[in-house]
This record gives C-alpha cells, structure tokens and sequence, in this order.
C-alpha cells in the first residue's frame, strides 16, 4: 500500500486544463522528482495535494484511504507538509513567529495562555541551524534574502513529524552549500521513512536525491521512471517534448 | 525596511557571520540576537508613537510659555478625559486597520449606541441592562460589517460607508429625534462612571489605561493578536498556516465596534444626554488618532500604545489652539496637517535604509 496514491487527477481553471489525469504513487522513505516547464502544471499538482484546492476530478489515497481535504490544514492533520513555491511568508513577522504560524507554543501563566517566545525562538533556532542557514529566528522576514526565507518555509515543514514533504522549488533561490544542505535533508527524511516530492527545475539536484522521476508536460504525466534508468537526456527530451513520452 | 512588528530587534548590518563558516552559526546567531535585545531603547526610538510622544512633548513645553491656563491641573484633566474617548475607539480602529481594513461607521454606532442604551435606561432598566444593549448594539453592527467583508468579501471602505449611513439613520428613527436626558433609576451611578474620577484620574481615562494594557498584551502575547498581525502581512500565507482568516476577520471589526460601544457608555454617561447626533464626523478624528499613532493603511502594523498617543495630539492640537486664542476653525486643518506629518515621518524613516 502506497503512502501516497494520486489516481487520475485533473484539474481545470475555467478553460485551463492544467492536469489532465495524472496518476502518482509514492512509498514511504521514498523521493520523487517531479519535473517539467513552466507552467506544466507541477505547482498545482502540490497544492492539490496540499489541500489548497480541490482536484477537479480524481482521487487521493492516503495508506489506502480515500481523503478529501477542504483546506490546508486538513492535509496538514494527514501529515502533509509543504513549501510553497512563493514560500507564503508573512513579511511583517519574525522568521521564528513564521515557522510556528498557524499553530503557536503557548504557555500558561494562571488562567491566561500566551505564546511562548523563547521555547519558540529556540526551536525554530535548533532547525535553521540544522539547515545551515544563516536565518535569525528574531529577524524579521522583510530584511532576508531570497535564501533565508527558504530556508524559513522549508523549517516549517519540520515542526511536526509529516509522512509526506512537498517541496515546490525549494532551492531556486539559495547558495551552494545551502542546496547541499537542502539535499542532505531530503536524504534524512527518507532514510527516517518519510516520503518527498521535489520539484525542481535542478537536473543535478533531482538525479542526486531522487529515487524517481516524474514528468509533466502540459499537464500531463508523460514518464515516470527510476533514476537508474534514466538519464539527464532522457528527462530533458520529455521535458521539452522532443521525446513524446517513455 | 519597515519595522513596526509587535517584537521585532534591531540588528546592526548583516553579513558577519558569513566569513567564519566554521563556527557554529546558531551560536554566533545567539550572540548577535542577544546584543541587539540588550538596545532596548533604539528599537523604541524606531516606532512612530515615540515620536508622536516626543511631539506631544514639544508642544506642551512650547504651551506652558504661550498659555499659563496650559499646564494646569485642570486643563490636564480636561484633556486627558476629552482624548481618552478617542483613544478607546482607537485602539479597535488599529485592530481593524492592522488588517487593511477601515472602519467608517464608528461615529454614526457611537450614535446608534448613545440610543439604544438612552432609550433602555430611559424605559426604567438598570444599568447593567442598558450596558449589555450597549455592547450587543456595537456587536451587531460589527458582526455584519466583518460578516460582508470576510465573508462576501466586500471592500472594507464601501461596507463600512454603508454601515456609517444606516447606523445613523436607525439611531433617528429609533430616537424618533428627541434628546434623551432621563436615564432611569441607575442615572446617579451612570453619570458617575462617565463623568467622575478616581484618584483624580477620570474614569474614561482609567478605562483607556486598562484597555490600553490588554490591547498590549494581546498584540504581543495571544494567538489571536499574532494572527490578526500575520493577516494584515499576507491574507494568503496567513490562511495557507491555517488561521481562520474569515472568522478573524469578523472578529476584529467586532473588537472595533465594541470599543466605539464602551465609548458611547462612558461617553453619555459623561455629557449627560444622548442625541442622535452623537459621534458624527468622528469617525475621521478616531481614523486621523491610529494613523498618527502609526498605524499603516496597508496593514500588518499595530501598537497598542499608539492609540492612546495619537488620540493624545489630536486632543492637544485641539487645546492648544484653543488656549493660543486661535480660532476653532483653524482646528481641523491641524488635524489634516498632523495626520499628513506623521504618515510623511513614517515615510522618511522607512526610507532610512532598515
Ligand atoms: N489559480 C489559477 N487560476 C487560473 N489558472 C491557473 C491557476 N493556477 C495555475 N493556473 C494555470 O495552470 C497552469 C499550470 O500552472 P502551474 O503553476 O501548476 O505550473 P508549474 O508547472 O508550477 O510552472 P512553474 O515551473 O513556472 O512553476 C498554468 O497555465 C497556469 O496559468
Ligand atoms: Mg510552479
């Protein structure tokens, strides 16, 4: 049984078909590079996962349960986690506040419950610098660079202990050796048994982590491979279209 | 850039930490954090109610040489009672504009409160009674205002334009045009609370101290103050984190609507009769009170002590003109002319390069 089971998805925006049925499976411990161009329909792919929007027709398993999430949070509670491709940051907030949006510490002094700003600031501290980021969880989130509020949304799918990591792009934006430590994660995460999709417009990057690959071409999935039998060509050729599918 | 979060710290250039990668960042993280919290004050220096107060400041020294009537025990009082009604709306005000709303209907609800509470008391019930119809007056009116807004997602400005008509007119209809100046067996102790002081602090003022803290602690310390700011940043994000965006929503338009609602209590309490033209027009002093006390228009901005302080200078401005022996008229064009001044410093001091 499959962590993760997408069975003909399709997604329409009035006359856009940005899906048309897509099919994916994903195990436990494993990653799946999910690649084509702009516009192929990756990112809605995600947030459908995601809870953001209902796909408009298709099913989606969870270890072989049917679930239909009407909100983000819902796919949270499953334990789905995401970085969205804007990152959906609150600029006027602190990089430590972002990390624990929506679901706060709280202290209780007497009747009174209040956030907990240290054990908060530590936490989020604990996970950037797991990150290798140079991200100050008292900063705000106005002043970073493009790479420390990646590195803020990525920390944010590390709060809880999710089955399932989704990642939009999350390295477009950073350094080297923050894309190294970005990959050492989702190597972490899979050999502690959880599942990632990645997209990512990296070849190197999706061929050094990936156990799969998955590609999308105008919305929908025309190959769907192990990385051993693949190549960069390969998946460059389905991308563009110049190999019809594989 | 702009940093006008509830608990934000300054911090000196960035970029150090960069050169030693070796060393643990999260240390030199720590250590940086840790010596920016120690400047406590520069962070204080860089908020706009600081600087509002230290106006507020200058114009008292400069009255004290125009106007002996200036510094007087008295005229203390007067002002801090007269601005303290404002402030309290105000402080609902900076909820709803955090979230780049507006609220328009405040004067005319203030007025519809003014009635709804005259007419209960009027009509023999007590205090208590003519209280909760006060406040549930301000509830209503706020939860229809949210319930369009979030909900339909109608523009904050044309519901509450809508609601600034209507209120006013159904405060006539119910008060049938008359002025209401009998308040019932519990008038004494009404008129007490608006009106008197304690520890020669009138009560309003006492009123707007307490709320003032809450608002403080709420700001900085409960989730919901933290998701109303995190809305006022991005709606979006905010909902994707998972906060009821639409239910906060509702709820800060009802926050705003019942401090307008304990400002008519303590306000009629205080003047003695309620009309149905209580409040009109005020609406523009409580909006000119929050942006001076820096609120932004765009949202994602608020402090709890700006109310109090904006709602300060307008007071004075008020006074001040009035002791300087300078036309009443002239009164308004301070207001705009201050208004315009504070969102301008806001402006230079963004640009300051943080
Ligand atoms: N909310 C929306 N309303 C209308 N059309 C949309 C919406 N979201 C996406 N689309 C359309 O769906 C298609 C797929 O978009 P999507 O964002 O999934 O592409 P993508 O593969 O993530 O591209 P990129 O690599 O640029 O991020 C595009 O044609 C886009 O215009
Ligand atoms: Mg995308």
């Amino acid at each position: 049984m499959s962590l993760l089971e997408l069975s003909n998805i399709t997604k329409s925006f009035g006359a856009i078909h940005a899906l048309n049925g897509v099919s994916l499976e994903i195990e436990a411990g494993e990653a799946v590079g999910l690649m084509g161009d702009n516009g192929a329909g990756k990112s809605t792919l995600m947030k459908i996962i995601a809870g953001n929007y209902p796909p408009t027709q298709g099913q989606i398993q969870i270890e072989g349960q049917i679930v239909e999430f009407s909100q983000p949070i819902d796919a949270r509670e499953a334990g789905i986690e995401i970085v969205y491709q804007d990152l959906a940051l609150c600029d006027n907030l602190t990089a430590g506040a972002n990390v624990y949006l929506g679901r706060e510490l709280k202290r209780k002094i007497g009747p009174f419950s209040m956030l907990d700003y240290p054990a908060m600031y530590k936490r989020a501290g604990e996970l950037f610098s797991s990150l290798k980021s140079e991200t100050r969880p008292r900063d705000l989130v106005r002043q970073m660079s493009g790479g420390q509020r990646q590195a803020v949304a990525i920390a944010r799918t590390q709060l809880s202990d999710p089955k399932l990591v989704l990642m939009d792009e999350p390295t477009a934006a950073i350094s080297v050796r923050q894309v190294a430590e970005v990959l050492a994660l989702i190597k972490r995460l899979k050999d502690t048994g959880h599942a990632v999709i990645l997209v990512s417009h990296r070849m190197p990057d999706v061929f050094e982590v990936c156990d799969r690959v998955a590609v999308l071409r105008r919305g929908s999935k025309v190959a769907d491979k192990c990385i051993d039998e693949t190549s960069p060509e390969e998946v460059t050729g389905l991308i563009i279209g110049a190999i019809e599918a594989a | 850039m702009t940093d006008q979060t509830t608990d934000q710290h300054n911090r000196p250039g960035q970029g150090t930490a960069g050169s030693t990668s070796n060393v643990d960042h999260a240390t030199i993280d720590e250590s940086i954090t840790e010596r920016q919290e120690v400047s406590g004050f520069a962070a204080v220096m860089r908020t706009q109610p600081f600087w509002v107060f230290m106006a507020i400041i200058a114009i008292g020294i400069v009255m004290t040489f125009v106007s002996d009537a200036f510094m007087t025990e008295r005229n203390m009082f007067n002002i801090t009672r007269n601005f303290a009604f404002f402030g309290i709306m105000a402080l609902g005000m900076s909820a709803v504009i955090c979230t780049a709303g507006i609220d328009l209907s405040v004067g005319s609800l203030l007025g519809l409160c003014a009635i709804t509470l005259g007419l209960t008391m009027q009509a023999g019930f007590g205090i208590g009674a003519g209280f909760i119809v006060c406040m549930l007056t301000a509830a209503v009116i706020g939860a229809i205002n949210g319930i369009l807004i979030a909900y339909l997602r109608m523009a904050p400005f044309v519901v509450t334009l809508g609601m600034l008509a209507m209120a006013r007119s159904i405060a006539m209809v119910l008060s049938d045009n008359k002025m209401i100046y009998d308040f019932g067996p519990d008038m004494d102790l009404f008129e007490w609370i608006g009106g008197e002081s304690m520890l020669g602090v009138p009560n309003v003022v006492w009123l707007l101290i307490f709320l003032t803290a809450v608002f403080w602690w709420v700001w900085r310390y409960s989730t919901w103050g933290r998701w109303v700011i995190a809305i006022g940043g991005n709606a979006q994000a905010a909902k994707l984190a998972g906060i009821p965006v639409e239910r906060m929503i509702v709820s800060v338009y009802m926050v705003c609507s019942m401090c307008t609602g304990l400002a008519a209590f303590m306000f009629i309490g205080y003047i003695g009769s309620a009309t149905n033209g209580v409040g009109v027009t005020y609406e523009l002093n409580v909006i000119a009170a929050t942006v001076i006390g820096g609120a932004n228009l765009m949202g994602g901005v608020v402090y709890a002590l700006g109310a109090p302080i904006g709602a300060a200078l307008v007071e004075l401005i008020r006074n001040s003109l009035l002791l300087a022996g300078i036309p009443a008229l002239w009164q308004q064009f301070f207001v705009g002319l201050f208004l315009i001044l504070a969102v301008l410093l806001e402006q230079i001091r963004n640009r300051g390069g943080k």
